[in-house]
């Protein structure tokens, strides 16, 4: 991998200027995943913040070929882009070395785009998915995804009298992409911005389809202050939260082996999101947090061949 | 007419595998699809050729007729040529992409083999489903036959790519009556239709120059949301022109002349009928057969639905005395089906007008032989005989009470 004085060289595909909000996790994270690309890169996104933000007519903030079509179907969407490269390089009407990239948010790959993901997934097309996780439909102020930690207020699952917050855990998207046997699967934070870069490395290199999710917090939604975005993602990482590993052809991989995790208040009481659970009385739902962190990351170790 | 193709063959065939043949001979960049009952004889057969190194397409299975109108987009706009094809439920599922398709300008051909729209559910013809989506700014076009079929799907290739229009076609026939019946009809030698529909270069695409980046299905406010929307209304206004220009050209070539419409015995016709599709076929049977009796009945058969006609409608029909229009879909909770309700709306300008009445006929694939027709000229007899007034009311030909 190259050394950050070498990636400061490298052109920005992403130019400043764009609407994203101070401290937002997703344009650093596409960021560092392009810093990852070698070769000329194609581009697209899911509806959402990054799309939005990115591309307000008459401009764009895209210094590469960019497709933006709908919500629930960027994976979709890219996979016909890759089918035409593939095409047209064999019919000799194109010879540059393309790679392809599908972004899209929690919202648009983990719910409302998942059939559109896996589909594209299992056919095998040459394209890397990435995930930028923040947690909810920030784009539409804060509504709960299946990506939403347990407890967290949103728009939709409010805390209220009666119901703290959202009352399920997340659904744990990297390992049902890890189900798809593909290539590369891998989960990344932006707080550790050389694991990230090495695994957009790796997922841009193989042959095949590869998946990348990555941990990107929203100050808006999380009630964070802007500045903490890269220091709370750290937290995610180190509380369990957000463990970071890979699966490469089948190998899993334990890529950040703290000799103990920090609690997971840690990372949920900087957050305004979760308040609520630090009233008392609330106390038992602090426990199912950890508990749930626990069972995850047990799990996650015997997986990966750590004891 | 003379035609200058070397040779044409005739063939026994479905609809449906003449539209497959015509994409073999296209033999299109991309093709993402769906099967769907009764478009998948389509893509099966497509298959065939895709597996046997026949054509050398890009085929992607989806998992969707979403992702397939959605990989089709991404293809499309990576500067491939692209084909797809699909029915009903199919056409449903891909509403969102539709009107996506035709905003980016992509010239996608989509194969709508028509079939009537769940609930309930049903697998046979009517054209609930491309009549629902005939709003989203794509070209439509009506076959009567699997030749109109094989004949219109060469076409839409030209007629969709050409640098004036850029709008994705959908061509359409009927679902099991044309798509699944075996029929004779004459096909174009492959190099012909290799030369007909040419080399496909788009002006803008991800792929072909990355170094002057294109963005596509930017954000557009309301400051720049509107006048996009008027371009595609210039863009398909003025695909009629193009639209006819490419018809006669395949006209020069193949030796069959099409226009957007089909007068059948209309210049000395007191009544006729306007209909779409497989039912043309049989009104023109019941038509000879009320001629020989005296009738002075004729029929205008549509072909172009989208761009819809109707300054050439109206002069068509104008000088007509009662004109019947026979849908086979039905936009409930108004006064009748899509053709007729815009049929009528293109002649109220006009100083001379015919009485007109709406009907709505074979739902869900309920057969509509010449008797149905035999009622609708019966009608339109009585409407100018005086001995009826014009209804208002839509008639629902065999329907059961």
């Amino acid at each position: 991998m190259a050394t950050i004085k070498e990636l400061s060289r490298k052109p920005e595909l992403l130019t400043g200027g764009h609407r994203l909000c101070a401290g937002c996790g997703a344009s650093i994270a596409v960021r560092q995943v392009l810093l990852g690309a070698n070769d000329q890169v194609i581009a697209g996104s899911a509806t959402g913040c990054l799309e939005v933000s990115t591309t307000p007519y008459p401009f764009s903030a895209w210094k590469i070929p960019f497709i933006h079509n709908a919500f629930e179907n960027s994976a979709a969407t890219m996979s016909g882009v890759e089918a035409a490269y593939q095409s047209l390089v064999r019919r000799g009407k194109i010879e540059k070395k393309m790679k392809f990239v599908a972004f899209g948010g929690d919202g648009g790959t983990y719910d409302i785009g998942l059939q559109s993901l896996s589909g594209a997934m299992e056919r095998g097309h040459d394209m890397v998915y990435v995930c930028y996780d923040n947690g909810a439909y920030m784009n539409t102020g804060i509504q709960r995804s299946g990506s939403t930690p347990f407890g967290a207020a949103t728009t939709t699952s409010p805390a209220g009298k009666v119901r703290p917050g959202k009352p399920q855990q997340r659904k744990d998207l990297t390992q049902i992409m890890a189900a798809h046997d593909i290539p590369y699967v891998a989960q990344a934070s932006i707080s550790h911005w050389k694991d990230l870069v090495k695994k957009a490395e790796k997922a841009f290199s193989v042959d095949g389809p590869a998946f990348i999710n990555v941990m990107a917090p929203c100050p808006r939604g999380w009630r964070t202050p802007n500045e903490m975005t890269i220091e709370i993602s750290k937290i995610a990482v180190q509380t369990g939260f957000w463990p970071l590993y890979e699966v490469e052809d089948g190998e899993w991989k334990l890529n950040f082996k703290p000799k103990e995790l920090k609690p997971i208040t840690d990372f949920l009481k900087p957050q305004g999101r979760f308040r609520h659970l630090f009233k008392p009385g609330n106390e038992h739902l602090l426990e199912t947090a950890q508990a749930e962190i626990d069972k995850n990351w047990s799990r996650l170790k015997k997986r990966c061949g750590v004891e | 007419m003379a035609k200058t193709a070397t040779k044409q063959k005739i063939v026994a065939m479905t609809g449906n595998a003449g539209c497959a043949l015509a994409m073999k001979q296209i033999n299109p960049d991309v093709v993402a699809a769906y099967p769907i009952t009764p478009q998948t004889t389509i893509v099966e057969e497509f298959a065939n050729y895709v597996a046997n190194g026949v054509v050398d397409t890009e085929y992607i299975n989806v998992e969707s007729e979403h992702s397939a109108m959605s990989a089709c987009i991404g293809a499309s706009a990576a500067g491939a040529r692209v084909m797809t094809s699909t029915s009903s439920q199919g056409l449903a599922l891909m509403w969102e992409e539709l009107s996506i398709a035709s905003s980016l300008r992509l010239p996608i051909v989509m194969q709508t083999v028509n079939r009537a729209l769940s609930g309930p559910i049903n697998i046979h013809c009517d054209h609930s489903d491309s009549m629902g989506a005939r709003d989203m700014g794509w070209i439509h076009l009506f076959a009567e036959t699997a030749q109109e079929a094989y004949d219109n799907t060469i076409m839409a290739i030209k007629i969709a790519e050409h640098k004036d229009v850029r709008l994705p076609v959908m061509s359409m026939h009927d679902g099991f009556i044309t798509s699944h019946a075996i029929d004779r009809f004459e096909v174009l030698d492959d190099a012909d239709v290799k030369k007909f529909v040419g080399d496909y270069m788009p002006k803008h695409s991800l792929l072909y120059n990355p170094n002057e980046p294109v963005t596509f299905g930017p954000f557009a406010m309301p400051a720049f949301y509107y006048e996009q929307r008027k371009q595609l209304r210039v863009a398909i206004d003025g695909s009629k022109d193009i639209v006819m220009k490419v018809t006669d050209d395949f006209a020069k070539l193949s030796g069959r002349q099409y226009g957007l419409f089909e007068e059948y015995r209309l210049d000395d016709a007191d009544v006729a009928i306007v209909v779409l599709g497989s039912t043309a076929g049989t009104t023109r049977y019941v038509i000879d057969a009320m001629r020989a009796q005296g009738v002075k009945v004729g029929m205008l058969k549509l072909r172009v639905f989208r761009p819809f006609p109707a300054e050439e409608i109206a002069q068509a029909l104008s000088k007509l005395k009662a004109v019947g229009v026979m849908d086979r879909s039905d936009t409930v909770g108004t006064l009748g089906g899509p053709v007729y309700v815009e049929t009528k709306a293109a002649l109220y300008n006009s100083k001379q007008r015919p009485a007109m009445q709406g009907y709505v006929y074979g739902l869900g694939g309920r057969d509509t032989g010449p008797d149905q027709i035999e009622t609708v000229i019966g009608d339109l007899v009585k409407v100018v005989k005086g001995e009826e007034s014009p209804r208002e009311a839509v008639t629902l030909l065999g329907v059961k009470e």
